[in-house]
């Protein structure tokens, strides 16, 4: 019998398929098409302290096995899905969810971190300090060490939940920022945010983002995804959410064997709706063809013990 | 929504880069004129969010326009091939405050979902008029249709090549109607939105991430706030589109 449980910093899933922050929404959507209870958690939208808009449209666009999207964390604030969208959640999942969240300034992550602090459904804090698509804020704290810390240090500050932040791959080295937040406190790491890319219309001669750039994610992005986790399983004694091309219970096992201990699905969820509950049905046979009892076993399996500093 | 997998009956030309594919299969989830398709094509990552033209005995009608190298792959497929498609997705038009002479404007690649819209009015009793508005006589399609219906029908061309002369906001001064209905580009909204006497109802155009409201890819300000032009549209209240935020 496969035991698919994982744990995430003493939360224990049912499995690791977690769909991504952006590709879920709240949930809501995927809970009309089915029982969304299957999932490991789900990761929701990336939530800031004010509702927010997001950029201009057009925001997507097509992509050699992928797409970008330039979405600019559009959301309705902490405080309506605090009143609002978690009651409305509550309803249709029964398991604590990953908060996401953004912003603007050191102060605004640890304000909507604070504000979630209190609210039972959460059960971790997935900290964006990776989103490409805003100016001021988002990435530009995720391609720093210094301001990375900086940000763990303050969301740490306000909450007894753990804490993982969210690592942009744009950047030289994602190991140097992946031990900066650990120093800083971090429980654990997600990566990897979407790789900066454009497309330009032929005909209109111009960017087909209105944004002009937006983040790339898809089947495109997993062989750099996967390279990260790797990297930075080896680097830091944390675990690792991994996600990035994600669609396929097989991808999940070559996710785990990087490092990762729980794996996100992002984009393959606006194309095939059903896809996370198609994997994690999938996963029992996937297992078992590959000889695998405990999915915990695989965690880091390729690295045939040459993690540096890893206690397990 | 209903994801589902359709055969190709028929995937004709119908006027220039125009095509009408007839499909298949197990269409309970469209119910509505006005509602969109989201289609799987071999090749690429995203789906193609395409207007449903018909929808009758087991049989779904797409006209598509092939504006890239997804609707060519499209343009090229065979009857019993098969296709993937989410079905049922946005909201479509709602009948009720049509008044007894509706008018559909159609612009182009706006057309298509206006046919089942005329069929669904005249069902319920009522009396529609159609204007259908091209760029030239080779892009002129579903006129027959149209007529087979028995709805009045004019076709205006931008260079004069068929029908009447101009855009369908000249054809528009010459008659009287109770409400409207609109699919088109966004430069006919404006027109449209400016020269209407009464209120009416448009169907939306957007590049989109899923179809289904999960992504935020095709947002859209409104007066009633923030919607997603896949599942709270993508038939908006002309009164409650905010034309200064749009291009």
């Amino acid at each position: 019998m496969a035991d698919t449980r994982v744990s995430l910093s003493g939360w224990t899933l049912d499995n690791p398929v977690i769909p991504a922050s952006g590709t879920f929404g709240y949930g809501l959507e995927f809970a009309e098409l089915y029982d969304i209870d299957c999932l490991g958690t789900f990761s929701f939208k990336g939530t800031t302290l004010e509702p927010r808009f997001g950029n201009p449209t057009p925001r997507i666009a097509e992509c050699p096995a992928g797409m970008l999207n330039s979405v600019g964390l559009q959301n309705p604030g902490v405080e309506s899905v605090i009143a609002e969208t978690l009651p409305a959640l509550k309803k249709v999942f029964h398991k604590k969810v990953i908060a996401n969240v953004s912003g603007f300034s050191v102060d605004e992550y640890a304000a909507v971190c604070a504000r979630l602090d209190r609210e039972e459904q959460v059960g971790l804090l997935e900290v964006n300090v990776s989103c490409p698509n805003v100016r001021h804020g988002g990435m530009s704290f995720g391609t720093t060490p210094e301001a990375a810390a900086e940000v763990t240090r303050a969301v740490k500050a306000v909450t007894r939940k753990p804490v993982y932040i969210k690592l942009s791959p744009n950047v030289t080295d994602i190991v140097a920022v992946a031990v900066a937040c650990e120093k800083a406190g971090a429980d654990g790491l997600s990566l990897i945010n979407t790789l900066l890319g454009m497309r330009i219309d032929l005909r209109r001669r111009r960017p087909v983002i209105a944004n002009t750039m937006g983040g790339l994610s898809g089947r495109a992005i997993f062989p750099v995804a996967l390279r990260m986790v790797y990297q930075v399983y080896e680097a830091v004694d944390l675990p690792v959410m991994g996600m990035g091309g994600v669609a396929s219970a097989e991808d999940v096992l070559e996710m785990m064997l990087a490092g990762a201990t729980a794996v996100q699905i992002g984009a393959a969820n606006l194309t095939d709706p059903y896809v996370c509950r198609d994997v994690v049905r999938d996963l029992p046979a996937v297992m078992e063809k590959y000889g695998v009892t405990n999915l915990t076993d695989m965690i880091g399996g390729a690295h045939h013990g040459q993690r540096r500093h890893h206690s397990l | 929504m209903k994801q589902i997998v359709a055969v190709v009956e028929k995937n004709r030309l119908l006027a220039r880069d125009t095509y009408e594919m007839t499909l298949s299969g197990d269409f309970c989830a469209v119910t509505t004129p006005g509602q969109f398709v989201d289609v799987k094509l071999d090749g690429y990552f995203l789906r193609r969010p395409i207007s449903v033209c018909d929808c009758r005995d087991g049989r779904l009608v797409l006209i598509y326009k092939v504006v890239g190298s997804g609707t060519e792959t499209m343009s090229r497929m065979n009857t019993g091939e098969k296709l993937d498609l989410l079905t049922g997705l946005g909201n479509g038009f709602d009948t009720a405050p049509s008044g007894n002479e509706p008018l559909l404007i159609g612009g182009g690649a706006g057309v298509p979902p206006l046919y089942w819209l005329a069929r669904r009015l005249t069902e319920e009793g009522k009396n529609p008029r159609v204007i259908l508005g091209f760029r030239t006589s080779d892009d002129v399609f579903y006129e027959k249709e149209f007529r087979a219906l028995a709805v009045p029908v004019t076709v205006a061309t931008e260079n004069g090549s068929y029908g009447v002369k101009g855009f369908v906001t000249d054809a528009m001064t010459a008659v009287s109607y109770s409400y409207y209905y609109a699919c088109g580009p966004m430069p006919m909204f404006r027109a449209v939105h400016d020269t209407a006497r009464t209120e009416g109802q448009m169907s939306f155009e957007e590049r989109m991430g899923c179809g289904f409201g999960a992504c935020m890819g095709c947002s859209c300000r409104t007066l009633t706030g923030s919607k997603r032009l896949c599942k709270d549209g993508p038939v908006l209240l002309s009164k409650e589109v905010l034309w200064q935020t749009q291009e």
